[in-house]
């Protein structure tokens, strides 16, 4: 039993592992969706910062450095999109696509002289604590700073939100933009800062992949992720911490399918992996229907181009 | 000083010059991003955009790869027009090819006249269901539009994928990924002899002009079109809003079934995993590129499909690397989309006060 | 009439095409599936194309060809810009490049990994990677202390089939109690999925892991949690310097060379090649010296006798997993059956997706 268990915990170790990027990007994308802009471009700026942190981590050899290089660029990305949706009040859908599309053909021009180049090893915290406890070892412990960050990271998003006066500027941007700009409120301002820490944030999730989860840069390597990161903010319902559980649904979805192959069973892989998809049309449909429950966390004026008289 | 004000019409002139401004725009972007990769810019430019379509063949391919990317975009125009993000055509193309193929797969070994209409409609009709399902979600449970269609493109991509992989792949195939080629009969007849240009070609084009029709010359065509303008004036022109949502996007997914079951009946001749190198993401360039208006849509196929033939050709002839084509897509849409400002706001250039300075 | 008229107008602006190269230097084009850049199969067929042109032969390569339709316009935009000889590199060029064959009779065609030769300009070509797949059997047999090898599969296609049980045959051979686990990803190349993959199989038991996709992730996660692993494709020993026991390499470039000498020389002839250990097309890197001098030696010899031919990776009696004979005593498995592999023999776990 006590293997069974042990077990156990390796396997949400390899779930929490493999929802980090997820949650990130989720993270940082619901920043800015709570602030009313609708920013498509979550695998643009994703794999932008994969190949940024690679290439600095490469160049510089110091893995701090790369990952607050990740960051920056991730961030300078989006202000392409923030310039684009704010100030020159483009269509939210069409330049996050935008975007999208060209961050995958810049990474790809960036990243040619870095295939093939093995990453350096990302130092994990408390390997021993790992290996000595049984179940509570592998989900606690050998992890890297980054995942430490990413679980704390809802909690902060989600205190941030409804406890500090930032977070309720936010949501009242998003809310109803006009009568918060009416109080006084700087919309765009608001709007641009809310897009810039998406932007980072998505380009800490690519830094994950490339520098953590497989250390080294290949072409496309996001792999859609930056997609289901977007599905996830909305399988959440706007909610940091949903966000965290429903990370690790997608994310153990995932693993249990690799896991049920290997002990032999048959599973349609494909069907299992359009479930998160189906899910989060499934939850759209359940909160959209009680016009409370949107009220409660969806911004309102989601993907609406504000525009101030002056 | 600058000021810039807010227009309160806009001119038609300027509605259609800042396409080509975005061009050049794109161009001139294109053209830094070369020198910058050491290649001559112009040299790369003219391998991009002038030598591809510098034949017969060249010219037939662009209207290949431009009639599934028109369609869509017709489609898209629609919901576009009246504010509704449909965003899944993507989807919307591969289920409409999945339907179709699976009709032509039903029909292997079958001769006859009928099979490739009756194909051709399965395609269009799965394209229409699958986009209803964002429509019907939008209008009975108030869900957002976009993420819906967005979430059923990657269901749409998995499902093809389970197909071909499994219980539709081709028998004596050895398991790989693809069905059987499909019968004589249920490919799309091609125009010329050693063209590859398919009557596919021409459903695009009596679909833009149906579109015309019915945007210019219709009821509900002027009802799409004032409700994209506002809601209110909509009601007044007795606007059901409901019924139109669902057709809009019926129009729209069935413009991509038929992209798709074009692509899989003509050039491809089979269903297997890549039946589209993102079509229905592309055509939303095209949508707005074009200005959701038919004619500018044809146009803008044309120059977006161009793009990914000069990709091709850049590398064969200079080796400029493949992904240039992505950012050049990337480049022409956000230059057109920041262009539009102009559209909507007048900059100003006054004298300069003293006390400004 | 229209359809004469037009193909004397194609006809011209071909010969045109042709007749402005007629003297140009001789070349040879190739069409990638994936990215130069995916340090796998792709990257491999570069490396062998970078040969061609250390041959003192102008090449030209267009990647991230999709299988779709893209494919037949790359491909013939190729044979019009004045290439004498192309290499499709990927199966699902297999249709159009017999179709560009046939309207370029002067222009030299191989497809890797197909079966349709249509045309007289057309060859195709392949390796017999499942000889590598027997040495690593071996290696695996011998390595693990837990019994249990993991398998990370792309397709149920008789090439993967094919490797995973060569594997598994070695391996019962010298230790009978093995298991194979097999994850099956769909995708030729997702370094995040191929990751999460070795990593359930290595939870699931598995101390020796192999792919059977092309990114370097599945070794690195063998390093990572200090399981043996083996490089696909391209040498991959510094991704995983302590844990990789060797990699097969799929070595192009003496064939593109050879091929390419040929076809610039006028002694090009259409053919249809499976080369192995023997020619070198697949290649083994050199062994970790971690699994003791007697093993590297036993495996060393095993990959003598298996380029010579003393000894065949299918060599009877094989059994599938129902127990009906696949191969006699005393014979060895014949080309056909291996091209057309789609059962797994007996000791393999599971069934192949359908």
């Amino acid at each position: 039993m006590s293997f069974d268990l042990n077990f156990i915990g390796i396997l949400i170790g390899a779930i929490m592992a493999s929802s980090v990027p997820l949650i990130l990007a989720a993270s940082g994308e619901l920043i800015t969706e709570r602030s009313g802009v609708l920013n498509l471009g979550v695998e643009g700026m994703m794999i932008i910062g994969a190949i940024s942190g690679f290439a600095l981590m490469v160049i510089s050899d110091n893995l701090f450095l790369a990952v607050i290089g990740s960051m920056t660029s991730g961030l300078i990305i989006s202000i392409i999109f923030g310039v684009l949706t704010q100030s020159l009040l483009t269509n939210h859908v069409a330049t996050g696509l935008a975007l999208t599309i060209f961050g995958i053909g810049m990474s790809a021009m960036i990243g040619k002289n870095f295939v093939g180049i093995p990453g350096k090893e990302f130092p994990l915290l408390f390997v021993n604590l790992k290996e000595n406890i049984p179940f509570l070892g592998p989900i606690l412990f050998g992890h890297s700073v980054i995942l430490y960050f990413a679980f704390l990271l809802p909690f902060l998003t989600n205190y941030f939100l409804k406890k500090t006066k930032i977070g309720l500027i936010i949501r009242a941007v998003g809310d109803s933009p006009t009568s918060a700009s009416n109080q006084g409120i700087n919309v765009i301002l608001v709007r641009y800062s809310c897009i810039l820490y998406g932007g980072a944030m998505c380009g800490l999730a690519g830094a994950y992949l490339s520098l953590i989860y497989t250390p080294q840069w290949i072409e496309n390597m996001t792999g859609g992720r930056g997609w289901i990161a977007l599905a996830l903010v909305v399988f959440a319902t706007w909610s940091p911490i949903k966000v965290l559980i429903g990370a690790l649904i997608f994310g153990g979805i995932t693993i249990s399918q690799l896991h049920m192959q290997a002990v032999g069973l048959r599973i349609p892989v494909q069907l299992l992996s359009a479930l998160p998809y189906i899910m989060t049309i499934i939850v759209l449909v359940v909160i959209s229907r009680d016009s409370r429950k949107i009220k409660l966390n969806t911004p309102t004026s989601l993907g609406q181009i504000f525009y101030k008289e002056k | 000083m600058i000021k810039i004000e807010k227009r309160n019409d806009v001119s038609p002139s300027i509605y259609f010059l800042t396409p080509i401004l975005a061009i050049f725009l794109t161009l001139f972007g294109g053209g830094i991003i070369f020198f910058v990769l050491g290649f001559n810019p112009l040299e790369a430019l003219k391998f991009f955009f002038i030598t591809p379509i510098s034949d017969l063949y060249g010219f037939s391919e662009l209207l290949v790869k431009a009639t599934p990317l028109c369609l869509i975009a017709i489609g898209l125009s629609f919901c576009f027009k009246s504010n509704n993000w449909n965003i899944g055509a993507e989807g919307q193309l591969i289920f409409g090819g999945i339907v179709g193929g699976g009709v032509a797969l039903l029909f292997y070994g079958h001769d006859g006249f009928y099979v490739l209409p009756i194909i051709i409609l399965a395609g269009a009709i799965g394209g229409m269901i699958f986009a209803m399902i964002p429509a019907v979600l939008k209008t009975y449970f108030n869900t957002n539009e976009i993420l819906v269609s967005l979430m059923l493109v990657y269901v749409a991509k998995l499902l093809l994928d389970y197909l071909v992989v499994g219980p539709w792949s081709n028998p004596e195939g050895f398991n790989f990924p693809e069905t059987r080629q499909f019968s004589e009969s249920a490919r799309m007849p091609t125009l010329f002899d050693g063209l590859r240009i398919h009557a596919g070609i021409f459903i695009t084009l009596i679909t833009v002009f149906l579109s015309w029709l019915i945007l210019y010359k219709t009821y509900l065509g002027f009802q799409i079109k004032v409700s994209g303008l506002s809601l209110k004036t909509a009601k007044y022109a007795g606007y059901k809003g409901k019924t139109m949502i669902i057709i809009v996007f019926m129009i729209s997914g069935a413009c991509a079934g038929l992209a798709g079951v074009g692509e899989i009946t003509g050039p491809i001749g089979q269903l297997h995993r890549n039946i589209s190198p993102d079509y229905g993401f592309t055509a939303i360039i095209v949508a707005f590129l074009g200005r959701l208006n038919p004619v500018g849509i044809i146009f803008a196929s044309l120059i977006v499909a161009l793009t990914y033939l000069g990709a091709e050709t850049a590398q064969i002839f200079l080796q400029v690397p493949k992904y240039t084509g992505q950012v050049f897509q990337g480049m022409i849409l956000f230059f057109l989309l920041g262009s539009d400002y102009l559209l909507f706001f007048k900059i100003k250039f006054l004298g300069l006060k003293k006390n400004e300075l | 009439m229209y359809k004469n008229f037009l193909r004397y107008i194609i006809s011209v602006l071909f010969f045109l095409g042709v007749s402005g190269q007629a003297n140009a230097d001789f070349k040879v084009g190739f069409v990638y599936v994936g990215p130069t850049g995916d340090h796998g199969w792709t990257y491999q067929h570069d490396e062998g194309r970078k040969a061609v042109e250390a041959a003192g032969i102008k090449t030209t390569y267009v990647e991230s060809v999709p299988e779709g339709a893209d494919a037949e316009r790359v491909i013939r935009q190729l044979a019009q810009s004045g290439h004498d000889l192309i290499f499709t590199t990927s199966f699902g060029y297999m249709d159009p490049t017999n179709k560009v064959a046939k309207d370029f009779p002067n222009v030299k065609f191989e497809h890797a990994t197909g079966y349709k030769r249509e045309h007289s300009n057309v060859s195709t070509y392949s390796a017999r990677f499942y000889e590598g797949r027997t040495l690593l059997g071996h290696m695996a047999g011998k390595m693990t202390k837990t019994n249990v090898i993991g398998y990370i599969a792309s397709f149920p296609i008789p090439e993967v089939i094919r490797g995973i049980n060569a594997m598994t045959l070695a391996a019962q051979k010298v230790n009978p109690d093995i298991k194979t686990k097999i994850v099956w990803v769909f995708t030729w190349y997702d370094p995040g999925k191929e990751s999460e993959a070795a990593q359930a199989l290595i939870d699931q038991g598995a101390d020796v892991i192999m792919q059977h996709t092309d990114s370097t992730a599945p070794v690195q996660v063998a390093e990572k949690a200090g399981v043996w692993s083996f490089g696909q494709a391209s040498d991959m020993q510094r991704f995983a310097p302590k844990s990789i026991l060797t990699s097969i390499i799929d070595d192009w470039a003496p064939y593109y060379v050879e091929r390419s000498i040929a076809a610039r020389d006028g002694t090009w002839k259409q053919q249809d090649t499976w080369h192995g250990l023997k020619e070198g097309m697949v290649a083994m890197a050199p062994y970790n010296s971690a699994m003791g001098s007697d093993l590297v030696k036993e495996v060393e010899q095993l990959q003598k006798d298996l380029a010579s031919g003393k000894t065949h990776s299918f060599t009877g009696p094989i059994y599938d997993q129902k127990g009906n004979i696949l191969v006699a005593e005393g014979s060895v498995a014949d080309d056909g059956m291996l091209a057309g592999m789609n059962v797994y023999v007996k000791g393999v776990e599971g069934d192949i997706p359908q």
